[in-house]
């Protein structure tokens, strides 16, 4: 390489410009996952013979660094501020907010961290990958596998903020089921009013600004 | 007083029943909000915002249909003569 370098100034030039691309290419980035267009949800379904609980929650914030070129190297922290979570009925949104449900005057974050990555699977932009990480509600942490598909649109910030920011978008979707008596939530209802599985649904858009 | 039960009783039904029908008579619990789906151009992502909304459920027209009910009830039991009447007087 340093032979190579030697040789000639053009040379040099082009190996350096190969290097910075490579790297700008292949390195990690940080997406902030703060979402002030409010798209960003995660949606919940409770669905009891007898009842069914359908809400989303939008307050969600966080980071991922992700490398396009190696998904499996994901670390990162999604939070959902648990005072979002929102369904159409007041009087059932402040139980939900209550001390039985989620206690979110007490608790008031729901936090997914990453720990491991596998099986992952690349096709063009997307990738998907078993997410192994702890999920915490109501103050009691679990960990759990999940699903997940991410696609990285590379220069798309700029599309989606009107051309204020220039930059890249993770989009992260993820479905998967979660026991309710597991995080305490109102545990002593009637399993045919409200269902012990919790299915959530995400939608996430991550934004990785150039500077 | 017992004709003014009665006709209370009878406004209350008819107008919870009209108030259910014309608020789209939600078989579900009463709404304050509805969701709306949109999806983001960019991203693909759907998501939904809530916009303010009254869809009177069947827990709403269970109270008033019951109240209703017991106005009438009540009126019943007013009337002059029945047992019931002496019974709790």
């Amino acid at each position: 390489m340093i032979t190579l370098f030697k040789k000639t100034p053009i040379s040099l030039a082009a190996s350096l410009g190969a290097m910075i691309a490579w790297e700008a290419f292949s390195a990690p980035q940080v997406f902030d996952f703060k979402d002030p267009k409010g798209v960003n949800n995660a949606v919940f379904k409770l669905d009891a013979p007898l009842e069914s609980i359908n809400g989303t929650a939008n307050g969600i914030s966080g980071t991922i660094t992700y490398d396009p070129a190696e998904p499996n190297a994901l670390t990162g922290r999604i939070t959902v501020a648990a005072a979002s979570l929102h369904v159409p009925n007041p009087l059932m949104k402040e139980h939900l907010h209550g001390p039985n449900w989620l206690d979110v005057s007490r608790h008031q974050e729901i936090t997914f961290e990453s720990r491991k990555v596998s099986n992952v699977k690349t096709s063009g932009t997307d990738a998907t990958a078993d997410v192994t990480g702890i999920l915490t509600i109501k103050g009691l942490s679990k960990e759990l596998t999940v699903p997940v598909r991410f696609t990285y649109l590379k220069d798309k910030l700029g599309a989606r903020s009107n051309g204020q920011m220039q930059g890249d978008l993770l989009v992260v979707r993820s479905t998967f089921k979660i026991k309710r008596t597991d995080f305490a939530i109102n545990p002593q209802a009637p399993t045919d009013k409200v269902a012990e599985d919790i299915e959530l649904v995400l939608s996430l858009a991550g934004a990785a600004p150039r500077r | 007083m017992r004709r003014a039960l009665y006709l209370a009783g009878a406004a209350l039904a008819t107008a919870t029943l009209t108030a259910w029908l014309v608020t789209g008579a939600h078989r579900g619990w009463t709404r304050t909000s509805e969701a709306v789906e949109k999806t983001d151009e960019v991203t693909g992502l759907t998501y939904r915002t809530y916009q303010p909304c009254l869809k009177l459920g069947l827990d709403a027209l269970g109270i008033g249909l019951g109240l209703s009910l017991a106005a009438g009830l009540i009126a019943w039991l007013a009337t002059p003569g029945h047992n019931s009447t002496k019974k709790l007087l």
